[in-house]
């Protein structure tokens, strides 16, 4: 949807890097948190969790800890009712287990009191009877046909014979004949490669308060990243009309991606329900690792054809992606953006969902391409050393570009994947000399951005500042772009506007703060309702000055005459429409609602240099370089705290980062010291080098650029880790007893 | 749960000796406050040691230094005399946690807190600190190496608790140094590590050397077999290889989620290597 005829191309606050407006506050500790509500009355919520990675619960006993004193409410799934919406059904079961204890730390049963340690008391006094089951939570293990059986009856009906009930789906992309063109290349490789498991890894645990009435009204404050997806999924779980369940959205402490879903908001309302006051929950750290979201774990085969002078002539994937206890379509985003950075002829994805008992995936920033990504380009990189090409020069020569059919489907339009490359291959980064056991390793990464459902109210108050009114939560400093924006299109200070995220009752609908979606969507929507208020304005101002509307014009902050045929009139500034708002017809504001499209896919490349112990298989990244498109960079800082952020996941789940399972199917290390998360000090400098290639989809080119930059790091630093070692490592993540096992494998 | 801040160490012995539940002494807090928090330990009496006369003092005594249970790694790294005697016991205690961490942290803490990951202890072993301990029968001395029993365990009695740990004076030409291997560069917790103290004549050689390795067997183990390698010698090549693979020998380690037997081995003689090239050059030898 090209929404604008007349592109915008000189700006005065787009680009410009002001002040952020939750710093103070964030930074005193004055920021409301998920864990900072409070009611009055108000009862503290504790969750019991399975020991057991799979079991069948026969029976809970709830009697005793009832009867504790303090204790004002019991919940089990037996005070959940039976959801007909599958997802909602599942997302319900894994709020609190019916039946089957699917994985190690899945709730089984809830209480509220009138303390923490009366909760954990009565925790204590809850009487499980488990049956303990056999349990799977390796992928390929799980795949095997007499797998021990996650949830029965879930695979569709195109899955392929020879597998177990536990690959639910399969998807397919691709095009052209794979035979001929593997038979042209010179060179064909194909590797097995697997990833493990990570954890998003946000500082703030879930936390939410729930208010439930006795006339069915609900309140519910939650660290989320879309409170109007938590009132769909609450409102359906408690069988409520979503006009009396409001959802408020906190400050949130990160999220990237683990937060688009709900795990304790429907309990906290259960037991308010059941106990007639207020509760909150708030997880420990412990639990955030065990039941939220890490992303999948991948096994993955990639097979690839080149020439001898670097042109690719067929490439084929299998992704198998664990999911965990739950039917996810995250393998579909690995097999579509496998090969999109690549101009292919022949092309072929396949991938599978398989259930395992672990933990429900939730996405983790770009969910599933990084994996496949990784692979693609470990194979890639692989090919270059064999063919003794430059791994730019490649990169280049089979480039996607405007108009290449994409190896998921759709024709690209204007993407900025050559220009990246290109600024890559130039930078000093590219070609600095490499010292002792050192290694430089590049990757490409995509992801697809996305639109969506976006509503927003931007208001003139009567001073003649603005007040934006949006609906997402701003975990990447979108508050600060969205008023950069209605401050560019209405021609006033930075300064004179604010903006807020509202609650589920302010506005309409609005997706989760998700696909890199918010500076793209709601500033769009910004823009256009800065422009329906400016429409307002003019037309105030006509009717003073009793012209035609069309004659008054917008520029800098003031309505102006068009020209001298309109008529001569001092210009009348913002704050004088506004002051004089009451005697011309009301409060000004300006409206947009868009489901928007256009959002502009997204490249990068990442450059790094690593440095590999050989005595101890520790690498260190010496250098570490970023280059991506933002089509427009609102505020330059988050985009390069974006580009920078993403680069140190990535780079965290390339070397340290793994959900550690045992063989009693028990996770091992449910916390920040033995879930290595990188520090500071394991880092250098990330560079960035933004590149502005305008996204035609957009009124000022803005791209998304949160997802893009998680994707590049793992090939970046396999391939890194294998040239400087002279071995190709094909697992992550690459921790020191690997390689320094790899090292001693080759001599 | 009970928290008493007693004045005395007669009073703190007291109470730990009459306590019939669960007592714990608490020094920084950073081992103890967290595993209540994490529902490890659930004490019935808290005995506050920071109020105690001299608890936090360092004091000098014989040529070495007198170092109070309650002593902070803060503290003790900006202890210039200290710094100077022992560099490779005060970098080993810095090494503890983050910079809140250091503001609470003790040696003493971090030995009777049992783990064979801790990271001050093979540094203290390898100095021959004394642990003074006070008890219900008086106080008494104790070499810091006897005082680990077995993961989480102490030679320590009932009743009896540390306060103060000392390190001896030492020779010209002597030096110390720790290294750990941590797969991250700060918090973390050491999967194998090596400290080495050695002393040296007047022309370089090695006349005396203690080694003590962690993380590699339920309790530090100091290696004699290993100093054996280098005393004598200038840390050649040879010596410093017959060295690492003494402490190799030495490990006792098991698998786990933090590393395995096998990388463990490996990576404690390259420590052990590394930390006494350290130590010979503070000590003023040129390899
Ligand atoms: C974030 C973080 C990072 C950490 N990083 C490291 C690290 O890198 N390396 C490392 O080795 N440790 C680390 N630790 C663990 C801990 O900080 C150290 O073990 C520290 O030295 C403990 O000292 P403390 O005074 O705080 O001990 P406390 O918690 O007060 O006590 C620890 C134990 O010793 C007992 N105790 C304390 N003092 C005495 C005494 N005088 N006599 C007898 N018993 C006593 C207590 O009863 C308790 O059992 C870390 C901890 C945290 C929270």
């Amino acid at each position: 949807m090209a929404l604008d005829s007349e592109k915008k191309q000189v700006f005065k606050v787009v680009g410009t890097r002001p002040a952020r407006p939750d710093g103070i506050d964030k930074v005193t500790g004055r920021a409301m948190y998920g864990a900072d509500a409070t009611a009055p009355g108000m009862l503290v919520g504790r969750i019991l969790r399975s020991p057991h990675a799979h079991a069948i619960i026969r029976s809970i006993d709830t009697s005793a800890a009832e009867a504790l004193k303090g204790v004002k409410a019991v919940v089990t799934s037996a005070d959940f009712g039976a959801p007909e919406d599958e997802s909602i059904r599942d997302v319900q079961d894994n709020c609190m287990a019916r039946g089957k204890a699917l994985y190690h730390g899945h709730a089984v049963a809830a209480v509220a009191a009138n303390s923490a340690v009366v909760a954990s008391q009565a925790l204590k006094l809850i009487k499980v009877d488990y049956q303990i089951l056999p349990h799977v939570t390796d992928v390929d293990e799980a795949m095997r046909p007499g797998a021990p059986v996650v949830q029965a009856d879930r695979a569709f009906e195109n899955v392929a014979a020879g597998f177990s009930e536990n690959v639910t789906s399969q998807c397919e992309f691709g095009h052209g004949d794979l035979e001929a063109g593997f038979a042209k290349a010179d060179k064909v490789i194909e590797r097995s490669f697997t990833t493990a498991a990570t954890h998003q890894g946000y500082i703030e645990p879930h936390a939410c308060l729930a208010s439930m009435t006795p006339d069915g009204k609900g309140d519910l404050w939650c660290c989320t990243q879309g409170q109007f997806h938590v009132r769909t999924v609450c409102a359906e779980i408690m069988g409520m009309d979503a006009s009396q369940l409001r959802v408020t959205a906190s400050e949130i402490g990160g999220g990237f991606g683990g937060k688009t879903t709900v795990f304790i908001e429907p309990v906290a309302l259960a037991l308010s329900r059941k106990s007639g006051r207020p509760v909150k929950i708030v997880m420990t750290r412990d639990e955030v690792f065990k039941a939220t979201g890490p992303t999948v774990s991948s096994s993955m085969d990639v097979k690839i054809g080149m020439t001898k002078d670097g042109r690719i002539t067929a490439a084929q994937a299998r992704l198998r992606y664990q999911a965990g206890a739950f039917p996810s379509e995250t393998v579909t985003y690995g097999a579509q953006s496998a090969f999109a950075a690549y101009d292919l002829k022949a092309v072929e994805t396949i991938g599978w969902n398989v259930l395992t008992n672990r933990p429900k995936e939730a996405a983790y920033r770009a969910p599933g391409a990084p994996m496949a990504i990784y692979a693609v380009e470990s194979v890639v990189d692989e090919l270059c050393q064999e063919l003794s090409l430059d791994p730019l020069d490649v990169r280049l020569k089979n480039a996607a570009d405007k108009g290449t059919k994409s190896s998921y489907g759709p024709t690209f339009e204007a993407i900025g994947l050559r220009a990246t490359l290109e600024a890559a291959k130039a930078h000093p980064h590219y070609t600095a000399p490499l010292g002792v056991n050192q290694g430089r390793g590049l990757s490409c990464g995509f992801w697809f951005n996305f639109g969506g459902n976006t509503c927003v109210s931007l208001n003139i108050n009567t001073d003649g500042t603005v007040g934006i009114t949006e609906g997402n939560p701003d975990i990447g400093g979108s508050r600060a772009s969205i008023s950069q924006m209605a401050a560019e299109e209405l021609g006033i200070p930075y300064e004179k506007v604010r903006t807020i995220i509202a609650d589920t009752n302010s506005l309409g609908y609005n997706d989760v703060t998700d696909g890199s979606r918010v500076t793209f969507s709601v500033g769009l929507a910004t823009i256009e309702a800065a422009r329906n208020a400016i429409k307002v304005m003019c037309g105030r101002v006509a009717k003073i000055w009793g012209i035609d509307e069309d004659a008054v014009i917008w520029e800098d902050g003031c309505a102006k005459p068009s020209g001298p045929n309109a008529g001569s009139f001092d210009p009348m500034s913002i704050e004088e429409i506004a002051a004089i708002s009451a005697n011309t017809g009301g409060p000004i504001a300006g409206h947009f609602e868009v489901n928007a499209d256009g959002a502009g896919v997204s490249f990068g490349v990442h450059l790094a240099d690593v440095e590999v112990d050989p005595e101890t298989g520790a690498t260190k990244v010496v250098r570490y370089t970023v280059f991506q498109d933002a089509g427009k960079a609102v505020h330059p800082d988050y985009v390069e705290g974006q580009m920078q952020g993403g680069a140190v996941q990535g780079i965290g789940w390339a070397l340290n980062e793994e959900y550690i399972y045992g063989k009693n199917g028990l996770l091992q290390n449910p916390g920040f010291l033995d879930y290595r998360i990188p520090v500071a000090s394991d880092l250098p400098d990330i560079e960035t080098v933004i590149l502005e290639i305008p996204n035609p989809g957009h009124p000022y080119g803005v791209r998304g650029v949160g997802e893009t930059p998680i994707v590049p790091p793992l090939a970046a630093l396999s391939n890194a880790v294998s040239r400087a070692i002279g071995r190709r490592m094909f697992e992550l993540p690459m921790s020191p007893p690997k390689l320094l096992k790899a090292m001693s494998q080759k001599r | 749960m009970r928290y008493e801040k007693p004045s005395t160490a007669q009073e703190a012995t007291n109470l730990l000796a009459t306590e019939p539940g669960i007592a714990r002494v608490l020094s920084g807090g950073t081992d103890v406050l967290v595993q209540i928090k994490a529902g490890m330990i659930e004490p019935d009496l808290i005995v506050d040691i920071k109020n105690l006369d001299r608890i936090r003092d360092i004091t000098p005594e014989q040529g070495g230094f007198r170092i109070g249970a309650a002593v902070s790694g803060a503290t003790l790294g900006e202890h210039a005399g200290v710094t100077a005697l022992w560099p490779g016991v005060v970098e080993a205690f810095e090494l503890i946690g983050s910079t809140q961490v250091q503001g609470r942290a003790t040696m003493a803490g971090n030995l009777c807190n049992g783990s064979p990951a801790a990271d001050s202890v093979p540094a203290m072993v390898a100095a021959n600190a004394i642990a003074r301990i006070a008890g219900p029968d008086g106080a008494r001395n104790c070499p810091v190496q006897d005082i680990p029993v077995s993961p989480g365990r102490t030679a320590l009695a009932k009743g009896e608790f540390i306060t103060s740990i000392f390190l001896p004076a030492r020779p010209e030409r002597a030096a110390d140094a720790y290294l750990r291997f941590t797969p991250r560069t700060e918090m973390d917790i050491a999967v194998a590590s090596a400290a080495v103290s050695l002393e040296l004549d007047a022309d370089g050689t090695c006349t005396s050397a203690r080694i003590a390795l962690g993380a590699i067997a339920p309790t530090v183990v100091l290696v004699d077999a290993a100093s054996i390698c280098i005393i004598g010698t200038k840390l050649d090549a040879t010596s410093l290889e017959a060295m690492s693979e003494a402490c190799s020998a030495a490990c006792n380690p098991i698998d786990d989620k933090r590393g395995t037997v096998e990388f463990r081995t490996r990576i404690v003689g390259v420590l052990a290597k590394r930390a006494a090239l350290i130590a010979y050059k503070r000590a003023g030898g040129r390899a």
